[in-house]
């Protein structure tokens, strides 16, 4: 079955895409940016993250641009003051939610939610900070999982199942008290199933899983979505 | 009805601090009281984190020292590790050292306390501070700055940034060598570093003269006093044995092993201050007192080893009795040579080829569940301890901060000033500015001490002998 061209506004510039494209895969051939953050090249969009936020005439409702089709004749704000506040307040969550401390994460000047955050202007955050103890898995010989750092983007979970085949990552709970595990919640030292690719810490984009005595610009992809959809020999 | 009297410019302490001056019936003075009121919690906050995340975290302590506190930090880690640091890492860590403790004690002498003995303890208030000094002395600001800016060069050269360079110094070593242009950027600075300080040393020993008073009663009395020397008794700063000398020069304790610091240091607890107090536990709790510091460390000492701060140590030595100062106003003198002394060291290290190898980390896994690291802060001994489980999680953290260990002896300071100024129930902004200079002397960094947090003050109050508030003084 052909797939139709079609004809849609993305911030009043008129653009050309494909029937099955999403808003954020159009965006990005014609080089309009919209944020993301649990968006991976490669693996299946979640739209969790929530970043990606788009307006479209017509609909009061907001929609993700990672998860949504575009169609005929749609027109798509991506930058109006009212997404960008909501961008910004979406960050914030994000920093309040668990314990952030950018001075001494290992992820520091390497993090994208930190580079989020300096790009949307985020100067302080307005809501109480919960100051989460969430205990620390270091039992792997070279990976650490710290929960205070997730932002349950789930790119570790996706990359594990889709890309490595193992699915040794997974959630736990609900909500703010999601927390990533291994196997049934195991140490990660006693996995038999983890392969130790260590594919999840090349796309964690915070610290929340990095490689034991370095720093993550020592260890994270710089090509990222080249090494998730196997274009790059590993 | 209480009096409030509010001075500015904000006074120059690292901190956040109160005094309160207790008095008998008659109004003469009984005691008076560094109190510290915050509290930060670093011991606890850091149960539940990968011992390679400390060195980060406990040097955010403190913005004037954190080199100081890196070092302690790594070197519990590399206990923990269980690995021996590779030698030409020890000599970078030092040289960052000496970067610390010239930038520290350059700030201390020339832009917190220099106005007080230049421009007069008594003097204007509101000139009495950096900005009066550069408008009645420029050329010595200038030496202050130039000298603050050397120091913070040797570290930014070295971990990339002049404070916070955490990611350098590393458990098992530092992660890069020094090249070979910033070597000789640095050599080409330090003859002028060196000039810089012989001349302010000159001249502060000319002022001398007139500080008689000063020098006298600003916290001049017999205590032990305590610091890291060098397996031959030498002037050190980052590694040796702990040697505790008495009031008349004798050495009590020597080399003894600064990890097992808890068989001889107790800290005790006052219920009016969230400073404890760690005194010799042979001698008990308060006789056991000591001091530490730049005065203490040129007391203990038997030699520098350096050329030009050996004759300087000689001639400070001359001015006390058995070698050994007890005037807390001369811990001003003592930096100045440490400054002089950690100029001449960095030199050494410098021009030792050794620097230039890339063999500056040692690797390993945690194999050790305990970690015990000491160096000498520019403010005195400063201990890190750390317990952690098998998968090098901190399980349990014990610092023993360089300010804490002068805390008994701060408060005999304070105290003796009060009694020799204090005649009645008002207080005066003359009085005040004593009490801070004494106070000043210790360079106290109250911050890391307690691990306050705030803008810095000193709050001093005047109770009677039941305990009301008679007068009080906050800047």
């Amino acid at each position: 079955m052909s797939v139709r061209t079609i004809k849609l506004k993305i911030d009043g510039k008129e653009v050309t895409a494909q029937e099955a494209d999403t808003i954020l895969e159009v965006a990005r051939e014609n080089e309009i940016f919209i944020p993301t953050l649990c968006y991976l090249e490669g693996l299946t969009s979640l739209g969790g993250c929530r970043l990606c936020l788009v307006e479209v005439k017509g609909s009061p409702k907001l929609f993700p641009a990672c998860s949504t089709a575009v169609s005929n004749r749609m027109e798509v704000i991506t930058n109006s003051d009212s997404l960008m506040e909501y961008r910004r307040m979406i960050v914030e969550l994000l920093l309040s939610e668990r314990t952030h401390i950018c001075a001494v994460c290992v992820a520091n000047d390497s993090c994208e939610l930190q580079e989020m955050a300096t790009e949307l202007g985020t100067d302080h955050v307005r809501f109480n900070r919960k100051w989460t103890n969430h205990k620390i898995d270091s039992s792997h010989e070279n990976l650490v999982l710290d929960p205070n750092r997730c932002i349950l983007c789930t790119r570790c979970i996706r990359v594990c199942d889709e890309v490595e085949g193992v699915h040794t990552l997974d959630l736990k709970m609900r909500g703010k008290d999601s927390q990533v595990i291994i196997d049934l919640d195991e140490p990660w030292g006693a996995s038999n199933s983890c392969t130790s690719c260590m594919k999840c810490a090349a796309v964690c984009p915070v610290g929340a899983i990095y490689i034991k005595g370095k720093a993550l610009s020592e260890t994270k992809d710089k090509e990222l979505p080249e090494f998730v959809l196997g274009r790059r020999c590993r | 009805m209480n009096d409030e009297i509010v001075i500015n410019p904000v006074t120059r302490i690292e901190g956040h601090a109160k005094v309160t001056i207790l008095l008998w019936e008659d109004g003469s003075v009984k005691e008076a009281r560094l109190q510290v009121t915050d509290f930060r919690g670093f011991e606890k906050f850091c149960e539940g984190r990968p011992f390679y995340e400390m060195p980060s975290i406990t040097s955010r302590s403190c913005g004037i020292c954190p080199v100081s506190h890196l070092l302690a930090s790594v070197k519990a880690c590399d206990e923990i590790l269980a690995v021996s640091v590779p030698s030409p890492a020890i000599l970078l860590r030092r040289l960052m050292h000496m970067g610390q403790l010239i930038q520290s004690h350059a700030l201390s002498f020339f832009h917190l306390s220099s106005p007080d003995f230049l421009l007069g303890i008594d003097s204007d208030p509101s000139k009495r501070n950096i900005f009066g000094l550069m408008e009645s002395h420029p050329y010595l600001v200038r030496r202050g700055i130039r000298l603050r800016k050397f120091g913070q060069e040797i570290i930014e050269y070295l971990g990339g940034k002049r404070i916070h360079s955490s990611d350098w110094v590393v458990p098992g070593g530092v992660k890069t060598a020094i090249s070979k242009e910033r070597v000789n950027k640095l050599l080409s600075n330090l003859p002028e570093a060196l000039e810089m300080t012989l001349k302010t040393i000159s001249m502060f020993k000319d002022n001398l003269k007139g500080l008689e008073e000063e020098i006298e009663n600003f916290g001049n009395f017999p205590t032990h006093y305590m610091g890291l020397v060098a397996p031959n008794g030498g002037l050190e700063h980052y590694d040796g044995g702990i040697r505790i000398v008495d009031p008349e020069g004798k050495i009590v304790a020597d080399q003894l092993d600064p990890r097992k610091y808890f068989e001889y240091i107790e800290e005790a607890v006052e219920p009016w201050t969230y400073m404890k107090f760690p005194y010799y536990k042979p001698l008990g709790y308060p006789d056991g007192a000591y001091r530490v510091g730049p005065l203490a460390r040129l007391n203990i000492a038997s030699h520098c080893g350096t050329p030009l701060a050996e004759e300087e140590l000689r001639e400070f030595k001359q001015s006390g009795r058995n070698g050994v100062v007890h005037s807390t106003f001369l811990y001003h003198y003592a930096r100045l040579v440490e400054i002089l002394f950690c100029l001449e060291r960095a030199k050494e290290i410098l021009e030792d080829e050794e620097i230039y190898s890339d063999n500056v980390q040692a690797k390993a896994s945690p194999n050790r569940n305990e970690g015990i690291g000491v160096a000498e802060a520019p403010r005195g001994t400063l201990i890190h301890h750390y317990k952690v489980n098998k998968e090098g999680i901190i399980t349990w953290v014990n610092m023993i901060i360089a300010t804490e260990n002068n805390n008994v002896a701060c408060n005999m300071a304070i105290t003796q000033v009060a009694k020799k100024y204090i005649h009645g129930k008002r207080l005066s902004e003359g009085l005040l500015n004593k009490v801070e200079a004494v106070i000043r002397a210790f360079d106290p960094c109250l911050s890391c001490a307690t691990h306050a947090s705030g803008s810095m003050a000193l709050d001093v109050q005047l109770l009677d002998s039941e305990g009301n508030l008679i007068d009080r003084v906050t800047c």
